[in-house]
């Protein structure tokens, strides 16, 4: 139960100080939403074109805002010296990473929650139908892409060149996600049901099992001195 | 350099140097050139033997990642690194080769294939790897190990979600006996070449801690 606890207080943390000043989530979809219309500048407005590339826009604007709240996730602790205080508490380090993974998840799942409205209102469509299954593809890339985010975020945090590090390092690895999601999300806009769309959910879960293990096994290595 | 690796290294330079003449040998003037193709198809033999040996150099990186995560010392940071050094100049090679057969066969020089597709990216994470080893600082060696498990972990699913993708890679062909065994040769020459190589790098980087060491003791 102690480990079930210290993950509350752990992500409770991070989400009271996102509470209080809401800088990372409102900075986040803003920049979302800047992605989304820098793109539809690319192609005329309302073509079917822009139908049939509206999922990859779509997962551009959710991983550049991903990125962006990954670089932040690190930072904060570093300049107030929390992580250290974190190290020197009495937690596991897989708990801290589960804790900092958590919040990770939770921030950038909020923010394509509030991007996906403009993306319905840019292109003109009804998603209210589709929105379970588009949930579930969220849910499953957004928790593959911090798991690996939140391990190398752990890294950048301590480099000199943090914020060109972390997408330099980070976008090769969640090729197979961003593959994956972009295809999923573009076949359930289109109209096609979930049993088409089940060995992209598996490749995105075996994804997602794997590094959850991995990185919770490897992040010691990362942040101890 | 340890008397045993010096050896294996002049070893392997001499024996590889030996199977490089057999293989061109073999390569240009033996073996026929393929039906269709024609000469074009002859890169085949160097383009196949690259991607093995990245693919073998980064299996190194992998395992010398994780020993030295677990029992960190310095030799198994050093063997990684300069394996990986070895097999991004090697997957650079597929991706250079890969395009100059692909231009007259295909008709084009690059397209979105899974297995075009996944050396990219393969080449990507390795360019990544040696980044984080080249500007993390004195943490560099570690963060590299970290991504040399997390990158070679990676290949697997790359390669899947880019198949399901799409695909237009020749399948693996039954090939001529003749054709076979020459590659075979540059198979081997390659990976003879690949130990020299890895061994020579080794025991540079081996050098240059001993240097920093020596300077610091001076101070």
């Amino acid at each position: 139960m102690g480990f079930l606890i210290q993950l509350r207080v752990l992500l409770w943390k991070d989400l009271l100080s996102e509470l209080r000043g809401k800088e990372l989530i409102s900075m986040m979809a803003f920049f979302g939403l800047l992605v989304l219309v820098i793109f539809n500048f690319a192609f005329e407005p309302g073509s079917a074109e822009a139908a049939h590339l509206g999922s990859g826009i779509l997962w551009v604007a959710f991983t550049f805002a991903g990125v962006l709240g990954l670089n932040r996730s690190f930072l904060l602790e570093k300049e107030s010296e929390g992580l250290q205080g974190l190290l020197l508490s009495p937690v596991d380090r897989g708990v801290l990473y589960l804790g900092k993974l958590g919040g990770n998840f939770l921030f950038m799942l909020l923010v394509e929650a509030l991007i996906l409205p403009f993306f319905a209102l840019f292109f003109n469509l009804d998603l209210w139908l589709l929105l379970p299954q588009l949930a579930l593809v969220a849910i499953l890339s957004t928790l593959g892409f911090t798991a690996v985010g939140t391990l190398f975020a752990a890294m950048s945090a301590q480099a000199k060149s943090r914020e060109l590090l972390l997408p330099t390092l980070l976008l090769p690895i969640v090729v197979p996600v961003i593959v994956a999601a972009v295809k999923s999300t573009g076949q359930i806009l289109e109209g096609r049901p979930l049993a088409e769309v089940a060995q992209w959910l598996k490749l995105l879960l075996a994804f997602d099992l794997l590094y959850l293990v991995v990185s919770f096994l490897i992040f010691e290595y990362v942040v101890e001195e | 350099m340890n008397k045993l690796s010096d050896l294996v290294s002049r070893i392997s330079a001499a024996l590889a140097s030996v199977f490089t003449f057999v293989a061109l040998y073999a390569i240009f003037i033996v073996v026929p050139p393929e039906q269709k193709m024609g000469i074009i198809q002859k890169i085949f033999y160097f383009h196949v033997p690259a991607a093995w040996i990245s693919f073998l150099s980064f299996g190194v990186v992998f395992v010398a990642s994780i020993l030295y995560l677990w029992k960190q010392e310095e030799r198994y940071d050093q063997l990684a690194h300069a394996s990986g050094e070895i097999g991004l100049v090697f997957c650079t090679l597929v991706l250079i080769t890969g395009p100059i057969w692909g231009r007259p066969v295909w008709g084009v020089w690059w397209t979105w294939d899974s297995r075009l597709t996944t050396t990219l990216v393969l080449w990507l994470i390795y360019v990544a790897y040696l980044m984080v080893r080249a500007y993390g600082g004195n943490r560099g060696p570690r963060y590299g190990a970290v991504l040399g498990i997390v990158g070679f972990l990676d290949v697997p699913i790359v390669y899947f979600s880019i198949r399901w993708w799409r695909t237009i890679h020749p399948p693996p062909v039954t090939l001529a006996p003749s054709m076979v065994v020459t590659l075979l040769i540059s198979l081997v020459a390659f990976t003879l070449l690949y130990l020299c190589l890895l061994l020579q790098r080794v025991a540079q980087e081996r050098m240059k801690d001993e240097i920093d060491w020596l300077k610091r003791q001076e101070r």
